[in-house]
C-alpha cells in the first residue's frame, strides 16, 4: 500500500509541475438541478477603519498641540497619552502606525506596483506637518508606542551628554537601514522590531515578547529609550521640530534661570543659557570647525566604501538571497535535511540557477544600497561633529525642540506665573 | 516679538518650514498621481502555496486570519475527497481516524450519486492547509488557502508573508483583495 501510494505520488509529481490548470477529476454532470454555490469574499475591513482611523489621528495632534502650547497641563497630556495607547495600541493593535509608514512611503516609490494607501500617507504626513508648527507634540500624546514608555516612566535616571548625544544618531541610521530595506523588498524591519507590539498585541514571538520586556523594564527608569535611541520616524520628527515656529516655551514670562526645569526634564532636554565665557573666541571655533569639515569628507568616503563592501552581506536579510544560500548548503549536501524554503522552490519547480541569478542581482544592487547608507552615515556622523562645535546665544532656559517629547513636565516645575510673578 | 525685526534666521526657518511642506506635498502628490494612491491587502497565491503549515502558526491572530475557501465551480464533488479522507484510510467513511482535518472542519453533504458537496466550516478551520494539500495531491485544486479579510488586521509587515518560504503572500489591491482560482485559469 505504502509503495503504491509512492509510486503514485511520484508518477503525478512531473504532471503538478507541469500546468497548474488541468483537470484531474472531470467536472459534475448534476442531473438534480444542484446550484453551485460561490464561496464568501467578505471585503477588507482595513479600508472602512482607514479614514477613521486618519480622522482620529488629527484629532489626537490637535489635543495634544492644544494642551501642551494652551493648556500646558500635564494630568491632560497623560489622559491623552492614556487614550492613545488603548485606541492605536490595544485596539487598533498598532498597525499602521506613523513610525512604520515611513516604510510605506519608500516601497511606494521603488515598487511600482505598490500603491500608498493615502490613509497611510496621511498617518506619515500629519505628525510631519504638527512637529514643523509645534514640535513633537505626536510623541507626547498620539504615538502609541511613545505612550506606553511615557506611561511606565517612574523613576528617570539622568544620562549623561556624551553617551546621550552619540546615541541620538542610531535612530538616523536605523532610518537609513529601514529606507535600504524597505526600498530593495527585504521587508519592514520597523514592523518587525517594533518593541511593543508583543505588548499591544498580548503575545508575540519568545524573541519579540523578550524585547518588549527589555523594552519596558528599561522605560522605567531610561526616559523613552525607543524613542530617544531608535525611533527612525522620530529623526524625521527631529529634524522637522528644529524648524518649528511655535515649540513649546517652559517659563510663561521671563526665565529666572533657577534650574527647576532642567532638572524636571527625564530627556534631558532643556539647555541651560549660555554663560559669558561658555563662547571660545571666533578664531578658536573657526579652526575646530575647519578640523571637523575636513574630517567629514574623508569618514564620509571611507564609510562609502565600507558600505560597498558591506552590501553583499546586508542582503542576506532578502528572503531571496536567503533562499540560494540555503539551495547552495542543500546542493553541496544532499543528505542534510532541507530547509522549508528550499523544499517549497523544489515543489514550486523553478530553476535553479534562476533563484541563484536573482540572488546575485540583488547582492549586486545591495553595493550601491550599502554605500548609500555608509554615506548616509558619514554624513549623519559628520553633522553631528560639527554640530558639537556650534554654540548657540541662548539667553533662558529652552527645551530644545528635537529632542523636547513635549510631555509637559516642565511646566509645572517652573515657578513664573503667566503675569511675571514667582510662585 | 512684534516690537523687533525678525531675525536672520527666523527668516531662515520659515523659508525652510515652507520647503519642507512643499517639497512633502509635491511627494505626496506625485505618489497619489501614480495612476490612484489605494489601499493594498495581503492575500496568499494559491500557484505559490506549498501548504507548509505556517499560515496556522505565523499569524498574529489565534486562529490564524487564513482559512480555507472552496471554489465550488472547480470541485470534481468526488465521493472520495483527499481534502477530506487521509491517504491511507481505513474506510469510506467519516471516521475521525479517516479524516486530514485536525479541527473536524470539512462538512460533506449528498448531492445526488456520486457526487458529494464539499463545504468548511470557517469557524473551525485554522487555515494550516492540510485538506489543501490532500486536494492538491489528486483532486482539481479547488481547495485554497487565502487571508479572509473580515479576519485580517492589516499588518503593515505580514507576519505570515516573512515565514512563507514560497513568498507566495503579496500585497493586492483592496479593491480586488482574494486571488481564488475560478475555473478556466482565470482569477
Amino acid at each position: 500500500m505504502k509503495r503504491t501510494s509512492l509510486a503514485l505520488t511520484g508518477l503525478l509529481a512531473p504532471l503538478l509541475a507541469m500546468g497548474q490548470e488541468q483537470k484531474r477529476q472531470p467536472p459534475p454532470d448534476f442531473t438534480s438541478g444542484y446550484q453551485l454555490p460561490s464561496p464568501t469574499t467578505p471585503v477588507p475591513k482595513e479600508a472602512l477603519f482607514a479614514w477613521f482611523d486618519v480622522g482620529v489621528l488629527l484629532l489626537a495632534l490637535v489635543l495634544a498641540a492644544y494642551i501642551v502650547l494652551s493648556r500646558r497641563s500635564r494630568a491632560w497630556l497623560l489622559v491623552l497619552t492614556a487614550f492613545s495607547a488603548a485606541y492605536f495600541g490595544f485596539y487598533r493593535l498598532g498597525c499602521v502606525c506613523s513610525v512604520g509608514s515611513v516604510q510605506n512611503v519608500v516601497l511606494a516609490f521603488a515598487e511600482p506596483s505598490y500603491r500608498l494607501g493615502l490613509s497611510v500617507a496621511a498617518f506619515f504626513l500629519l505628525p510631519l506637518l504638527f512637529a514643523l508648527f509645534y514640535g513633537r507634540v505626536f510623541c507626547s500624546g498620539v504615538c502609541p508606542l511613545g505612550a506606553i514608555q511615557e506611561l511606565v516612566l517612574v523613576k528617570p535616571l539622568r544620562i549623561p551628554d556624551w553617551i546621550a548625544g552619540p546615541l541620538g544618531l542610531v535612530p538616523f541610521l536605523y532610518l537609513g537601514l529601514a529606507v535600504l530595506y524597505a526600498s530593495s523588498g527585504a521587508g519592514f524591519v520597523v514592523c518587525r522590531y517594533d518593541p511593543f507590539i508583543a505588548l499591544y498585541r498580548l503575545g508575540s514571538s519568545p524573541l519579540m515578547a523578550w524585547l518588549t520586556g527589555m523594552f519596558l523594564a528599561a522605560s522605567l527608569f531610561i526616559g523613552r529609550p525607543y524613542c530617544r535611541f531608535l525611533c527612525p520616524y522620530g529623526a524625521l520628527l527631529r529634524v522637522a521640530s528644529w524648524l518649528a515656529s511655535k515649540p513649546a516655551r517652559i517659563a510663561p514670562a521671563a526665565c529666572i534661570s533657577c534650574h527647576l526645569c532642567a532638572k524636571e526634564c527625564p530627556y534631558g532636554a532643556i539647555l541651560p543659557p549660555s554663560a559669558e565665557g561658555d563662547r571660545a573666541p571666533l578664531h578658536q571655533l573657526r579652526r575646530t570647525l575647519a578640523r571637523r569639515l575636513a574630517v567629514a569628507a574623508p569618514l564620509v568616503v571611507c564609510l562609502t566604501v565600507l558600505g560597498w563592501f558591506a552590501g553583499p552581506a546586508m542582503a542576506r536579510v532578502h528572503p531571496k538571497v536567503t533562499l540560494a544560500r540555503e539551495l547552495a548548503l542543500s546542493l553541496d549536501r544532499p543528505e542534510a535535511p532541507k530547509t522549508l524554503a528550499v523544499e517549497a522552490h523544489r515543489r514550486l519547480g523553478r530553476s535553479d540557477e534562476e533563484v541563484f541569478r536573482e540572488a546575485a542581482a540583488i547582492q549586486r544592487s545591495f553595493r550601491f544600497g550599502g554605500a548609500a547608507f555608509g554615506a548616509w552615515a558619514g554624513v549623519v556622523v559628520a553633522a553631528y561633529t560639527v554640530s558639537l562645535a556650534l554654540r548657540r546665544r541662548r539667553r533662558e532656559y529652552v527645551a530644545e525642540p528635537g529632542t523636547c517629547f513635549a510631555c509637559a513636565r516642565c511646566f509645572a516645575s517652573c515657578p513664573v506665573l503667566p503675569n511675571g510673578d514667582r510662585s | 516679538m512684534a516690537d523687533e525685526p525678525k531675525s536672520r534666521r527666523a527668516v531662515l526657518a520659515d523659508g525652510v518650514r515652507l520647503l519642507g511642506l512643499a517639497a512633502t506635498s509635491g511627494v505626496l502628490g506625485a505618489l497619489a498621481a501614480k495612476s490612484g494612491a489605494r489601499n493594498m491587502v495581503w492575500q496568499i497565491d494559491p500557484d505559490l502555496c506549498t501548504q507548509c503549515g505556517k499560515c496556522a502558526t505565523s499569524c498574529v491572530l489565534t486562529p490564524s486570519a487564513v482559512k480555507c475557501v472552496h471554489s465550488y465551480a472547480l470541485c470534481g464533488y468526488c465521493q472520495l475527497c483527499f481534502g477530506l479522507f487521509r491517504d491511507k484510510r481505513a474506510g469510506n467513511d467519516l471516521h475521525a481516524e479517516n479524516l486530514r482535518c485536525p479541527t473536524d472542519a470539512i462538512r460533506r453533504r449528498f448531492v445526488e450519486d456520486p457526487y458529494y458537496e464539499i463545504t468548511i466550516e470557517e469557524a473551525l478551520c485554522i487555515g494550516c492547509g492540510i485538506c489543501v494539500k490532500g486536494c492538491g495531491l489528486f483532486g482539481n485544486r479547488s481547495l485554497q488557502l487565502q487571508i479572509r479579510h473580515d479576519r485580517c488586521i492589516g499588518c503593515n509587515e505580514c507576519s505570515i508573508a516573512r515565514d512563507c518560504p514560497s513568498n507566495a503572500i503579496r500585497r493586492v489591491p483592496a479593491s480586488r483583495p482574494y486571488l481564488l482560482r475560478q475555473r478556466g485559469g482565470t482569477r
